[in-house]
This record gives structure tokens, C-alpha cells and sequence, in this order.
């Protein structure tokens, strides 16, 4: 048996409706299975869309937060425009992984769920990506010595790149940005505000 | 002859010393040569790409997007909105489709929005480059440039994910879309039959998941061998990029003797039409163009 929130009245079904990205449409899943033929990643995850559908519907709250089939999505969309019944499945993947990341209960130390967090924090610092620092925080998340690790192992890619122009060793020093950074965190911690008080995670 | 004007909103990647410089540069030869302004719109932001959602979440991603469209509506009013890169596009275009839908969200966007001094009035259009170029230029028009036709060079055009799925360029087909090979014989060049053309490149988990992400690459890599190809073709800047920064790591780890170039389809465009190697981008390979550097030496 699944501990489901006292909140839904035992219903999965219902706060993913109300909670997840597109997640209304979970209901309209009739299991033929195209999504899980046609996913590049469908070798590697346990469950499948289809099967995440199913599950929610069964009421398997955790067994469907803490799995990791949602992080294997490389938004590829195949699934989206094959779904005979125009279920947007990226989107409702992209949505049950943030909701079970921001719920934490994701996976700890899930590889896409911790990129994915450094992603978000490199471009709102300063509104745009920085590419320079993306990679090195993304080989130095696992400690010093693995980063040291990963970093000597993509130098021959690294410094191929700074050849061709297409790496910026001064990006180091805060490379391209927004002018309005102010506006720009102003206006996500608001639009985050809202989206956290119609999701229930206001506190 | 006056120009086509756009609001060009051109994304991280297309940023001085990004990892898609040298693709921006052809893409600035191709719009001198077909008659095309491309406006850049002032302090756009990132548009949180594909793996945004994991810490973004919903209404921050639709407010970076909608940003950008609400400059683009202020800056350049009646002007397109345009981008290069497949998932700039998918974001702008899918949270301009979205707020249009949906009057809560756009009112919660809006209020969000209003923190930044800006209101998206949902009037702007978010397209690609390339449907410009098929949609507003046309075909006739882009061959009539061609003064130095690809003879005799076999390409292997590869469309990947995101220019084609879920929008894709209206009339063509998810499975087997046909712009790209056509491009490349607008070009003179000829397109290989290509069994992997929509394969994914793995995205960003190329980053998080690399031994899953490379199989991808090493399937789109090795089909183009096996069919022939000098140089694989694409429209998406992070297809380019994995599909030709990780051959050296697959042939590290496996074996293969994989060197094949992946190149834009601006950059044979901008050498069909006469321009140098250095306009064309090619400095920027990884792997080298040769075939292409020697074409644009004639």
C-alpha cells in the first residue's frame, strides 16, 4: 500500500491533476504503448509513459515520484507527436519530475536532476547561459577529485573548442549577461511565488 | 530591393565565442545574399531550454520566454519574432501558443512579467530561421544565389528532435521531413538516403547520461558512414555539437575510427553562394571540413 497525501483524499489522480504540467490529461491515456516504442531512452528506464499513466491512476504516489523514467527524458517529443490520443507526454514527464524534485522526492543524486539545478542556477544569474562555467560545475558535482577526473578527460574537447572560438576561457570571469539581472530574478521569484501558492507549496 | 525585417532573438549559443559562433556567422551571409534583416532584440534572455523544468518549473519557464516576446513586441512591433535555434524557437513559440490559449496563465505570466517592467500582449509570432527561408524567401530564391554549387559532395542530413518535433516546419512529415535534403541540393550537393535523420542526439543528457547519449550519437554517426556521406548537416546547434564533439570520445572508448564532420546548413549555403571559408564558419570545426575548405578555396 501507498501513503497517499490526506490532502487528495487518496487520490493520486487528483493532485497530479491539480499539481503537475498538463497533468489533466493523464486520464486520457488508453495504454496502447507507442510512447514507450518510440522513446531513444527506452532501453534504460523502468517504467514507461504508459506504464507512469497507469500508475498514477493506480494511485502509486511514491513508486511514481521516486522514479527515475521521467529524469530519462531528452525532450525529443517522438512521444508527443506519435500519441494517437494527443497526450502531450514530454510536458507531463517534465511536470512529474519537477513536482517530485521540488516535493524531494525524486531521486537523490539523479545525474539530470542535479544538471538540470545547476542549468536553472547558471541562467538566472545572470539571464543567459554561460557555457564555461555550466561544464566545470557540471564535472565538479560529485567533489574535487571526480571533477578533476572529468575535466582532464574532456581537455583534448576543451581546448578544441577554445581552438575553434567556441569556448570562452574568460567566461570564467562572468562572460555575457542581461543588463537587467535585477528584473529578470525579480520577476521569476514572483512568477515562482505564484506558481508555488496555486501548486500548494506556499508556505 | 528593401528587406524582410525580423526581431531576431539569437540565444546563448549564438554569442561571441559560444559554442554556435561560427554557425551565426553563415547565417549573417545567408541574410545579406537573400535580402533578410535580422533585428536583434535588446537584453534577451536564455529561454531555459530543454532542461529547464527540473528546477524551473512551469510559469518561471513561460515568464523567460515570455520576456523575450514582450521585448520583441515592444522593439520591433508587426515583426516576427525569429530564431536559429531549435529550442529557443520551441520555447517562445510554445509559451506564445500557450498564453494565447489561456487567459490565467497569461494573466500570471503578465503579473510576473510586470516585476520586469514588461507585458507580453500575446500578438507576436514566434518562428524558425529555416521556415523564413522556405515560407518568406522560397526556394527559387534561395537557388538563384548559388554560384558555386556543392558538386560531387554527399551529405547526410541529419534533422534531429526539436526543428522537427512537436511544431516541425508545416507541411512536412515527422517520420521523413524533406527540407534539409532538399536544401542540400538547392545547394548542389547530394542528400544520401539517411536512416537516422529525426534520431535524437541524446540533448542534454549527452551531459548528465553520456554512455546513453553517445550510443545515439554513434548510431547517427555510423549510418551516415554506412550510406555513404562526406559530412553530416544539421539545423540544431546542440545536435552539431554532440553529434561532433563525442565521435573522439566514442573512438576513445570503443574502438571506432569515427571523423566525420558536422557542419550547418547555412554554412553550405553561404559556400554555395560564394562565400569564404572563414564567412562559412568552417574555422569553427572540430573536426575538419576539408571537402567543404576546398570548395571554398576555388
Amino acid at each position: 500500500m501507498t501513503t497517499a497525501n490526506p490532502k487528495y483524499k487518496n487520490s493520486f489522480l487528483k493532485e497530479v491533476e491539480a499539481n503537475v504540467e498538463d497533468g489533466h490529461m493523464v486520464k486520457m491515456c488508453m495504454q496502447c504503448g507507442v510512447c514507450a516504442g518510440s522513446c531513444p531512452l527506452g532501453p534504460h528506464w523502468e517504467h514507461s509513459p504508459q506504464k507512469i499513466f497507469m500508475m498514477i491512476r493506480a494511485g502509486k504516489r511514491e513508486e511514481v515520484l521516486s522514479s527515475d523514467s521521467m529524469w530519462m527524458c531528452t525532450s525529443c517529443y517522438n512521444c508527443i507527436v506519435r500519441c494517437p490520443r494527443k497526450l502531450p507526454i514530454t510536458h507531463i514527464m517534465h511536470g512529474l519530475a519537477n513536482y517530485a524534485h521540488r516535493l524531494g522526492l525524486a531521486p537523490q543524486g539523479q545525474p539530470t536532476r542535479d544538471i538540470a539545478k545547476l542549468f536553472w542556477n547558471n541562467i538566472i544569474k545572470t539571464g543567459r547561459v554561460n557555457e564555461l562555467t555550466f561544464s566545470l560545475a557540471m564535472y565538479f558535482k560529485d567533489g574535487f577529485g571526480q571533477g578533476i577526473k572529468n575535466a582532464m578527460a574532456m581537455q583534448g574537447v576543451g581546448l578544441g573548442l577554445v581552438k575553434a572560438k567556441r569556448l570562452n576561457p574568460m567566461e570564467i570571469l562572468g562572460g555575457h549577461s542581461c543588463k537587467d539581472k535585477s528584473g529578470i530574478h525579480k520577476m521569476i521569484a514572483k512568477a515562482r511565488e505564484i506558481e508555488d501558492r496555486r501548486k500548494g507549496f506556499a508556505q | 530591393m528593401s528587406k524582410k525585417q525580423y526581431a531576431f532573438y539569437p540565444g546563448c549559443s549564438s554569442q561571441a565565442k559560444a559554442s554556435a559562433d561560427n554557425f551565426v556567422r553563415s547565417i549573417d551571409v545567408v541574410c545579406e545574399k537573400l535580402d533578410v534583416q535580422l533585428n536583434e532584440i535588446p537584453d534577451w534572455n536564455c529561454c531555459g531550454a530543454s532542461i529547464g523544468y527540473g528546477e524551473g518549473g512551469e510559469l518561471p519557464r513561460l515568464a523567460l520566454s515570455a520576456r523575450n516576446l514582450a521585448l520583441a513586441e515592444t522593439n520591433f512591433a508587426g515583426q516576427d519574432m525569429v530564431s536559429v535555434c531549435p529550442a529557443c524557437w520551441l520555447a517562445s513559440r510554445e509559451t506564445a501558443e500557450r498564453l494565447h490559449e489561456s487567459n490565467s496563465l497569461l494573466a500570471e505570466t503578465n503579473e510576473a512579467l510586470k516585476e520586469a517592467g514588461l507585458t507580453f500582449k500575446g500578438e507576436v509570432k514566434a518562428r524558425h530561421f529555416v521556415e523564413v527561408l522556405i515560407e518568406d524567401i522560397g526556394w527559387d530564391k534561395m537557388k538563384s544565389q548559388v554560384v558555386k554549387p556543392l558538386d560531387g559532395l554527399k551529405f547526410a542530413g541529419y534533422v534531429g528532435c526539436q526543428t522537427n518535433r512537436p511544431f516541425g516546419i508545416v507541411g512536412e512529415s515527422f517520420e521523413n521531413p524533406q527540407y534539409l535534403d532538399k536544401m542540400i541540393e538547392t545547394c548542389g550537393g547530394e542528400a544520401v538516403a539517411y536512416d537516422q535523420k529525426v534520431t535524437c542526439c541524446g540533448g542534454a543528457l549527452a551531459f548528465s547520461e553520456p554512455e546513453k547519449a553517445q550510443k545515439q550519437i554513434r548510431d547517427i554517426v555510423e549510418s551516415a558512414y554506412d550510406h555513404g556521406a562526406d559530412i553530416i548537416v544539421t539545423p540544431c546547434q546542440l545536435c552539431q555539437a554532440n553529434v561532433e564533439i563525442y565521435q573522439s570520445e566514442i573512438n576513445k572508448k570503443q574502438g571506432t575510427k569515427f571523423n566525420m564532420p558536422v557542419v550547418y546548413y547555412s554554412q553550405l549555403m553561404t559556400l554555395a553562394y560564394g562565400g569564404t571559408a572563414r564567412q562559412a564558419g568552417l574555422d569553427g570545426q572540430l573536426i575538419k571540413a576539408e571537402k567543404l575548405e576546398k570548395i571554398a578555396g576555388k
